[in-house]
């Protein structure tokens, strides 16, 4: 008895020993499950993505014009997720279509932390006049409802999945910015910035050594939360006919092709969408899951 | 002379108008002494020595007038690239809180080598070794695990041996220590204390300690500063300053101190609060809590008298003759 006490201490003081903060969050986020399911539907899907050559039996845009005997057929042992108006097999299609979502999901949500990151930092560190005009952009930004300010911005830039991308950004950069821009606020207060600049260290090198870590936390939480809306928007995007182009295989594109099919072959519609739902919640999961095991406030 | 403070008048801008939290103080630190700035919260300490490092937190605080004179050099004058080269080098730091002042995600071992990097062109490995070389100067046993660790793997009184290293490792001339005690439980203090007193001497480097605790104060200083509601109402040497205060707030201060040979059923304490600086504008600043206050103290604003050489107090009662009257209640009491 006296023996296994001892030895789930010695367990104990091992485990105690590997102690990065970040090490302890990971075991955290381990520790819950829908977290880990969303991880598990994440990475199916970028494995899906990655090995699209291989796993999609067809290119993204095989017509079979001249035999309609294979238009609109529905989900068979050959053609998994049946084939739409033109014939082309809908599963290969949306395995080559999570490359897509994929890529402007992180893209977009990548180039709009970068950018409200860096705002709401000098915003957040600075003060003064500095933060006045950069919380009041943002809260211009803020004032459009985010899908019909896209609108606006893929309607200047003109219609293509890249412009797209570049406006879910535009559209997602006051949400980081504000988000970091409020840690930073309380960051610069802790003790160790008064120790930092006590030993003379320069504003910039506090800013990227002790500021930039300490207020990342939620970013990274915000910016798994961020790609399912990303995803959301580019579909709607491209469902509204601005972004994707007609033979690319993006999700949104392919449900706004179908739908006047949907009575008569819902097969068109329903997997595409079935898979922007499963990606959508597998990044919602996931974030989560982040949230509570980065958020001290969450923790015990 | 290592540093002489002249007039120093730092406001803080609010809402509420301008607060002067230290109002025109002059005092000096010679090379290697320690200096013992006391008086209770919110009287200008903690403002006074983020004046000398240059550190108000501007907006809304700032040093509207006075010198501050390093060697000679005024620090108010230079621009924020020179004070960096001042700051950690010349001047060093020890903070209140040990458990807050060390950053959370980086191991002790990265701090330390990249504050003694800041002002050492050293490569890594030189400022490894002398980072583990401090630690052990500062009684750190087990000095290059601890390299390896990260701050909340640590007790209160080792990261503030870690900070007493980092603020040694460039060897300054002037270390401010505000209120490095205070989190700490009280075994831990005396070590603490012990500590710099050692240190003081083997580096000769001035302490300029911030404390609330007059216990502290006997212990190690050599000068004390007592600050009231942003004023010096005294300064004397330690011994001075115990068998002779001459300001009713100093006298406060030593009698609310629980003495041990005195089986005492309530503690003596300073009736009232610490008034809000700025809010006491003509009279003296202690009147409204002082037992001694006469009218006079509420319509003028005393003068700093000379008490003896190198003791100096802010009160009327030791204008010639009057200090008698005072004298009398003291002894009596």
């Amino acid at each position: 008895m006296a023996e296994t006490a001892t030895k789930d201490m010695n367990v104990q003081v091992v485990e105690d020993k590997v102690t990065s903060p970040w090490k302890e969050a990971l075991r955290t986020f381990l520790r819950s499950k829908s977290a880990v399911a969303g991880t598990v539907i994440v990475l199916f899907f970028i494995l899906v993505a990655l090995f699209a050559p291989i796993i999609a039996p067809e290119g993204i845009n095989e017509q079979k014009l001249g035999d309609p005997s294979t238009h609109l057929v529905p989900p068979s042992s050959e053609f998994w997720f049946g084939t739409d108006e033109f014939g082309r097999d809908i599963f290969s299609r949306v395995v080559w279509g999570a490359q897509i979502s994929l890529t402007v999901g992180f893209g977009a949500v990548v180039l709009s932390a970068v950018l409200g990151s860096f705002l709401g930092i000098i915003a957040g560190y600075y003060g003064r006049w500095v933060d006045t005009i950069i919380s009041r952009f943002f809260d211009i930004l803020l004032a459009f409802p985010s899908i019909l300010l896209a609108i606006a911005i893929v309607s200047i830039l003109g219609s293509s999945l890249q412009n797209a991308l570049i406006a879910i950004a535009i559209v997602n950069v006051p949400n980081f910015g504000r988000l970091i821009r409020s840690k930073v606020l309380s960051v610069k207060e802790e003790e160790y910035i008064t120790a930092a600049k006590a030993i003379g260290m320069k504003d910039s090198r506090i800013l990227l050594r002790h500021i930039l870590p300490n207020s990342f936390a939620p970013v990274i939480v915000q910016g798994t939360l961020a790609i399912a809306t990303a995803i959301i928007e580019a579909a709607a995007l491209s469902f509204l006919g601005l972004g994707a182009e007609p033979p690319q295989p993006e999700w949104g594109k392919m449900l706004a092709d179908a739908r006047i099919y949907l009575m008569n072959a819902p097969w068109t519609m329903i997997f595409p969408g079935l898979a922007i739902m499963l990606t959508v919640l597998g990044f919602n999961l996931m974030g989560d899951g982040l949230r509570d095991a980065l958020d001290p406030k969450m923790k015990n | 002379m290592l540093l002489e403070v002249k007039g120093l008048e730092t406001t803080f801008f609010t809402n509420d108008g301008k607060i002067p939290a230290v109002d025109h103080i002059d005092f000096k630190v010679y090379e290697g002494e320690i200096l013992g700035i006391v008086g209770e919260s919110g009287c200008g300490k903690s403002v006074t020595s983020l004046s000398i490092m240059g550190l108000v937190p501007n907006p809304p605080g700032k040093i509207t007038s006075g010198e501050i004179l390093l060697e000679g050099k005024d620090l108010t004058k230079l621009s924020e690239k020179e004070m960096r080269k001042i700051r950690g080098k010349d001047i060093a730091m020890i903070f209140q809180e040990p458990m807050t002042s060390l950053n959370p995600l980086y191991t002790i071992g990265n701090q330390l080598i990249e504050a003694i990097r800041i002002h050492n062109k050293w490569d890594k490995k030189k400022a490894a070794n002398h980072a583990i070389e401090m630690m052990k100067l500062v009684g750190l046993r087990r000095a290059e695990e601890l390299m390896k660790e990260y701050p909340h793997q640590l007790s209160g009184g080792m990261r503030q041996r870690v900070m007493i290293a980092m603020a040694l490792a460039c060897n300054p001339k002037l270390v401010i220590a505000d209120e490095p005690t205070t989190a700490l439980d009280v075994t831990i203090q005396a070590q603490i204390m012990k500590l710099m007193q050692d240190l003081n001497k083997k580096f000769n480097s001035a302490v300029l300690l911030i404390t609330h605790d007059l216990g502290v104060v006997a212990e190690i200083c050599e000068r004390v500063i007592v600050m009231y509601s942003g004023q010096i109402v005294e300064e004397a040497p330690v011994m001075e300053i115990f068998k002779n205060p001459s300001h009713p707030y100093t006298r406060g201060l030593i009698q609310s101190v629980p003495d041990m040979r005195e089986k005492k059923e309530t503690l003596y304490s300073i009736p009232g609060a610490v008034p809000k600086p700025g809010s006491i504008k003509v009279g003296c600043r202690f009147a409204p809590r002082c037992e001694f206050a006469r009218e006079r103290c509420f319509n003028e604003n005393p003068p700093i008298y000379d008490v003896s050489a190198n003791h100096k107090a802010r009160c009327f009662l030791l204008e010639k003759g009057e200090g008698t009257v005072y004298d009398k209640r003291a002894v009596e009491s």
